[in-house]
């Protein structure tokens, strides 16, 4: 886009005038939180700076195995060995590590299988709104199956079958959920086709690409956002059930699912295996559930009164 | 109604369809099965025996034509590992299940109903906010987790309970209870919601108005009002409960029902089994939605006009 005026200040935003705004408008969110959500907030922070650092932060290569130094007790209990804070596994790999490293998995494979989700069903519920008719009905009769299929059952299935390939995880943990966002963008579209905004658009000569993309993209965000963070803590959990299951990664990769379920086996001699990443899976759920309310309630006023 | 009846059926048959298709596709797309169960040492020749014998070497249409056809007469085949017709062993598991769902439903009802109402008619004290955290808590601990932490405290450190199998009513307490916990914490959501909603009408100012009892109104006139929205709740929330939740715990608690059978089919690569239990435990899911749906539409004529 050229500028004629020339005495005016630059209409597009620079990257500094963006970057305040957002700081503002995070400012916004932190002032609206209470002390148990801020809690909760700094907690997840911690969390993705612990997943992103992994690999800098881990003592030990979390998949070396040391014989000598197997089923070692975390510091501070009788038989603990030196520098294994969170002692050993039945294979005397560090626990620490493992988890450092489960948890960078895990994450980034839900976050990777809850934006594949927003793009699919996104994109199709943006669709089915906008063109309606026969492209309607095919794209909703779609998410009435998907709703009527239990889909941890597909999802075992295809695991299963097709193996415990990170591409074939991430792909079964994608499809998963996209319904929901089908349902969510479809409504709004609905919604938003017959507010008096996108008819003066259209009035004014837009077209229907500019409409979907200027005028109700925007607002499709903060409805989606929601939806995005509750999903993810869905998908956490569906992850960590599979590989619970040992329908997971291939070992010994392991996210924090699959270490719960191969320490379970030494559950009565030595719990520590199991303890670290079942409260880390716990940690990362509750901070999700906690977050995704929060937004849930901030953008729904008709909440805000209870 | 009965168009709406018919449109439901037609959409539970389709869905159906979709599923023993996908579950077929899948596993034949996965190898063939003999090689996951004749084993390492297998010569070309009995494989191919094998192969013959269980029908295999026909070409995929003409298997799946087959597979229809033994369905619509109820044939399900025979268990690859167990050598045993498919229904026999469905039908030793389907019991314990059934257990284990019954109990789920009941604990989940026995605890949330109430514990939902006491949280909305006491929001404002610490009563309220302590039943909502621990229904927070309960809404985000995975059920795999709690399963073993309940292992770990009450069989291993108190050894109060079994920590596997079934047998005793002790075995029961604990698959019942890691099982439930998620439903009971949604469910005292929901109560809770769908009492203040309830709260908040002009008919119980009225009710109050005339003099009742305060348990009165609240029992009597709130949470009879609220609970048609529970029971509609419960309703969804037992499809779930029979397919997710009785996977994951069966298996940990080595309850032998519907969901270990499939884990265990699934990790084995036993094809008929896993595709008679995928398909049993859709077409459970399905059936329920499809009756709690025809229910609230019976109930509430909006429902059907919607979506007709």
């Amino acid at each position: 886009m050229v500028h004629t005026t020339l005495s005016a200040p630059p209409a597009a935003p620079s990257l500094l005038h963006r970057a305040t705004r957002l700081g503002a408008g995070l400012a916004d969110v932190w002032a609206d939180m209470n002390w148990i959500v801020r809690f909760t907030a700094v907690l997840g922070l911690v969390l993705v700076v612990l997943a992103l650092a992994a690999p800098l932060i881990a003592p030990f290569d979390p998949n070396a195995q040391s014989l000598l130094s197997r089923l070692k007790p975390p510091m501070g209990l009788a038989g603990a060995k030196d520098g294994y804070l969170l002692g050993t596994d039945e294979l005397g790999r560090d626990i620490l590590s493992r988890c450092l490293h489960g948890l960078r998995l895990t994450l980034g494979v839900a976050l990777l299988g809850a934006v594949i989700g927003l793009l699919l069903g996104g994109s199709l519920g943006l669709f089915a709104g906008i063109a309606g008719g026969r492209v309607d009905d095919l794209i909703m009769s779609l998410v009435d199956i998907q709703i009527a299929v239990p889909f941890t059952l597909v999802a075992l299935l295809t695991v299963a079958l097709l193996g415990g390939d990170l591409t074939v995880l991430i792909a079964v943990l994608g499809i998963a959920y996209w319904e929901q966002y089908a349902r969510i963008t479809r409504g709004e579209v609905l919604r938003l086709r017959e507010m008096p905004f996108i008819e003066a658009a259209r009035a004014a000569g837009a077209s229907g690409w500019r409409i979907a993309v200027k005028h109700i993209l925007p607002n499709l965000v903060s409805p989606l956002v929601v939806v995005f963070t509750v999903n993810i803590s869905n998908i956490v959990l569906l992850e960590s059930t599979l590989s619970f299951l040992g329908l997971g990664l291939r070992p010994p990769t392991a996210t924090l699912g699959a270490m719960v379920g191969m320490g379970r086996d030494y559950l009565p001699s030595a719990p520590w295996i199991v303890a670290a990443p079942a409260l880390l899976i716990l940690l990362v759920t509750f901070v999700i559930q906690m977050l995704g309310d929060f937004l849930r309630d901030r953008t729904d006023v008709r909440l805000r009164e209870r | 109604m009965l168009e709406y009846a018919l449109a439901r059926l037609l959409r539970m048959v389709v869905t159906m369809l979709v599923i023993v298709t996908g579950v077929f596709f899948a596993t034949r797309l996965s190898g063939n099965a003999v090689d996951f169960i004749g084993g390492e040492g297998l010569s070309a020749a009995d494989r191919a025996t094998l192969v013959a014998y269980y029908g295999l070497d026909a070409s995929w249409l003409e298997q799946y034509w087959r597979y229809l056809r033994a369905l619509a007469e109820g044939n399900f085949g025979i268990s690859l590992v167990e050598r045993r017709p498919v229904s026999t062993i469905a039908l030793e598991r389907v019991g314990p299940s059934l257990q284990l769902l019954v109990g789920a439903v009941l604990l989940t009802l026995a605890v949330a109903v109430p514990a939902g109402t006491l949280a909305a008619v006491y929001r404002k004290s610490w009563a309220g906010s302590m039943i909502m955290g621990a229904a927070f808590l309960g809404y985000a601990i995975p059920n795999f987790v709690l399963a073993v932490l309940l292992i770990l405290t009450l069989s291993f450190w108190l050894g109060w309970l079994p920590s596997s199998g079934n047998g005793s009513l002790a075995h029961f307490v604990m698959p019942v209870v890691a099982l439930s916990a998620f439903y009971i914490a949604s469910l005292t959501r929901f109560t809770r919601n769908a009492m203040l909603d309830v709260l908040s009408q002009d008919y119980l100012r009225t009710a109050r108005a005339k003099g009742l009892a305060e348990p009165r109104v609240i029992f009597k006139h709130a949470l009879r009002n609220a609970l048609i929205t529970i029971l509609s709740v419960l309703g969804l929330q037992i499809a779930g409960l029979a397919a997710a939740g009785n996977v994951v715990i069966e298996t940990i608690f080595a309850w032998r029902g519907i969901g270990e059978m499939l884990v265990s089919a699934a990790l084995r690569r036993d094809y008929p089994v896993l595709q008679f239990g995928v398909i049993a435990v859709a077409l459970a899911v399905i059936l329920i939605n499809t009756l709690v749906d025809l229910a609230y539409g019976a109930a509430d004529p909006r429902v059907r006009l919607a979506r007709s």
